[in-house]
């Protein structure tokens, strides 16, 4: 049964699709809610066996390597398979409740969305070069659908946006992919980074292909054109999958090929460097863009742009202290963004628009709202306690041991350009309406329980994730392969 | 290992001539179709690395390209789905 679990994390979501497809969300959700479950299920319990057992493997279809493809389970992999379910059921929850389910776009959601499930979880248990670029794309095939449930012709041409880089960004990794493969003669993770050892030009020509194509589809800076556009402009619940998950699979990849496959080429001086000096980059421009936004969502999906640059900072510090600081951050920035998303499409339905000069005096009328906004702010700035707190603690302490003073300036400033911009919108909702310009309340749309509560429980887990941080470092457990 | 011949080297042509694409022209359409050049290119490299086997053909390259292929396909047909509403919602405008 243990070693089945791989299979069944990635099976079971795909068939809750196909499932979905055939029969629609169904009376009150049901089928909805069935697919949630069967979805969630074998995710969770495949997270507890790793947590008890360690690494778990699977020869899909008994093949051993090199022919066969290895699914591979280990702390990583479980940490953002938890993720994944934790941040789905919540955003599940809330697509229930937004969603009218006679609507087209209800449909469509709950067939993509368990589809981007089994596409995420299949990238996550990947250990096989070419398994990775076949499931990145389902994700990416999965996920820009969902950008056009909005309807609009902004989505459309954001989601065509979307689809040419990634087409591209997939194109150079899979070029990576063929040298590799034409220098080691196998895809496995684990034994190209065997046959590779001892470099040469060709291995820093493939590492600079897939490097190039990961950060093309994780959008970070100069490649990040495409994300504000694209996870402003769909509905709440997408824009949360979007950027607490889908962005960050690129990310995890890059994790694994710097853990693995390309430690040599990437641990290089110069690489690291270059790397660390993008996540500067896009700390610094995303932050910076993002306190002159004038709509609130385009605020949250470049404050995405910013906290995607600290998972960066990594290559040159390299040791097991940023190891655990970038992917905590990860998994910390996951939970908050998406709680932040529900809240900011949480405003935009009550009052039907997001123009943060025009929230004035809405912040006692929306206090929920704007108070998981708040509570979301607070992991998101890097505030105690909180999971971002810890990750960017963790990030802190591993740039002062290795002396790179700078780099923990940049950290520091970052969480101070994020204030900016979470205390502008709450400035903005909590200012006195003018007493004398327009006495009328504006009308609000009233939002069910279903849409409130996922939100205010996301928030509150970033917060919670401040003291969760012994039990979920021990799941992620060592570097893989003992590098550093 | 892999001596350069006319494969190799049409392959670095498309891959080239596809990114120049990609960078200079603003049309969607364009640009959609100079991915698509990338990407043979890509195929066509690793149909030329198949070839390094003393005994016969390497079959996984093949069975990569042939995934490849239809994952190109599928996202392509997308593509153009996306480029005919936007154009579309381009004319309704216009009226």
């Amino acid at each position: 049964m243990t070693e089945m679990l791989p299979v069944l994390a990635v099976f079971l979501p795909l068939l809750a699709g196909v499932i979905l497809f055939l029969s629609g969300p169904g009376p009150g959700g049901l089928w909805a809610l069935g697919g949630i479950v069967l979805s969630a299920a074998p995710s969770l319990l495949l997270v507890r066996q790793v947590a008890v057992m360690g690494t778990i493997e699977h020869l899909m279809g008994g093949w051993s390597v090199p022919l066969g493809i290895r699914l591979m389970a280990d702390g990583l992999s479980a940490l953002m398979i938890l993720l994944t379910a934790v941040v789905g059921v919540l955003v599940s929850i809330h697509a229930l409740g937004l969603f009218d389910r006679r609507d087209a776009a209800s449909r469509q959601f709950w067939v993509l969305w368990p589809l981007l499930w089994g596409a995420l979880n299949a990238l996550f248990l990947s250990a096989d070069l070419f398994n990775a670029y076949v499931t990145l794309e389902l994700v990416t095939l999965a996920a820009i659908p969902l950008v056009l449930l909005a309807g609009s012709a902004r989505a459309v041409s954001a989601a065509l946006r979307y689809l040419i880089l990634a087409l591209f960004g997939s194109m150079l990794y899979l070029a990576g992919v063929a040298l590799i493969y034409g220098l080691t003669g196998v895809l496995d993770m684990q034994l190209a980074g065997e046959r590779l050892a001892g470099g040469g030009w060709v291995v820093n020509l493939a590492a600079a292909l897939m490097v190039t194509g990961l950060l093309v589809k994780a959008a970070i800076v100069p490649f990040h054109l495409w994300l504000p556009d694209a996870h402003g402009s769909a509905p709440a619940p997408v824009s949360a999958l979007l950027s607490a998950l889908v962005v960050k699979a690129a990310v995890y990849l890059l994790l694994r090929l710097w853990s693995g496959p390309l430690l040599e080429p990437l641990s290089q001086p110069s690489v690291a460097w270059l790397l660390a000096g993008l996540g500067v980059a896009a700390i610094l421009y995303g932050s910076v863009q993002a306190l002159r936004q004038p709509r609130l969502k385009l605020v949250v999906a470049y404050s995405t742009v910013a906290q995607l640059g600290y998972m960066l900072l990594l290559f040159p510090m390299a040791g097991l202290l940023a190891w655990q600081g970038v992917i905590y951050h990860g998994v910390a920035h996951g939970v908050a963004k998406a709680a932040l998303f529900l809240a900011a499409g949480n405003i935009l339905y009550q009052i039907g628009h997001d123009r943060i000069v025009d929230l004035r005096g809405s912040g006692t009328v929306l206090a929920v709202s704007f108070g998981t906004f708040a509570i979301a702010g607070i992991s998101i700035m890097g505030l105690p306690p909180s999971g971002g707190f810890l990750g960017k603690w963790l990030l802190l302490q591993a740039t002062l041991g290795a002396g790179a003073w700078w780099l923990a300036l940049v950290i520091l400033a970052g969480g101070l350009l994020a204030a900016g911009y979470v205390f502008r919108v709450l400035r903005a909702a909590f200012q006195l309406p003018d007493s004398d310009a327009e006495g009328m309340e504006p009308p609000v749309r009233h939002i069910g329980p279903l849409m409130r509560w996922p939100a205010l429980v996301l928030a509150l887990l970033g917060i919670a994730l401040g003291f969760a941080g012994e039990p979920l470092l021990a799941l992620l457990g060592d570097m893989p392969g003992g590098a550093g | 290992m892999m001596g350069l011949d006319v494969y190799a080297i049409a392959a670095a042509v498309l891959v080239g001539l596809g990114f120049h694409g990609l960078i200079t022209q603003p049309h969607p359409l364009k640009r959609l179709l100079a991915v698509n050049v990338v990407g043979n290119g890509v195929f066509l490299a690793l149909i030329v690395l198949a070839r390094r086997l003393p005994d016969g053909p390497d079959p996984i390259p093949h069975a990569m390209v042939l995934t490849g292929i239809v994952i190109a396909v599928s996202a392509t047909a997308f593509g153009l789905a996306l480029v005919r509403r936007q154009a579309r919602d381009a004319e309704e405008r216009d009226d």
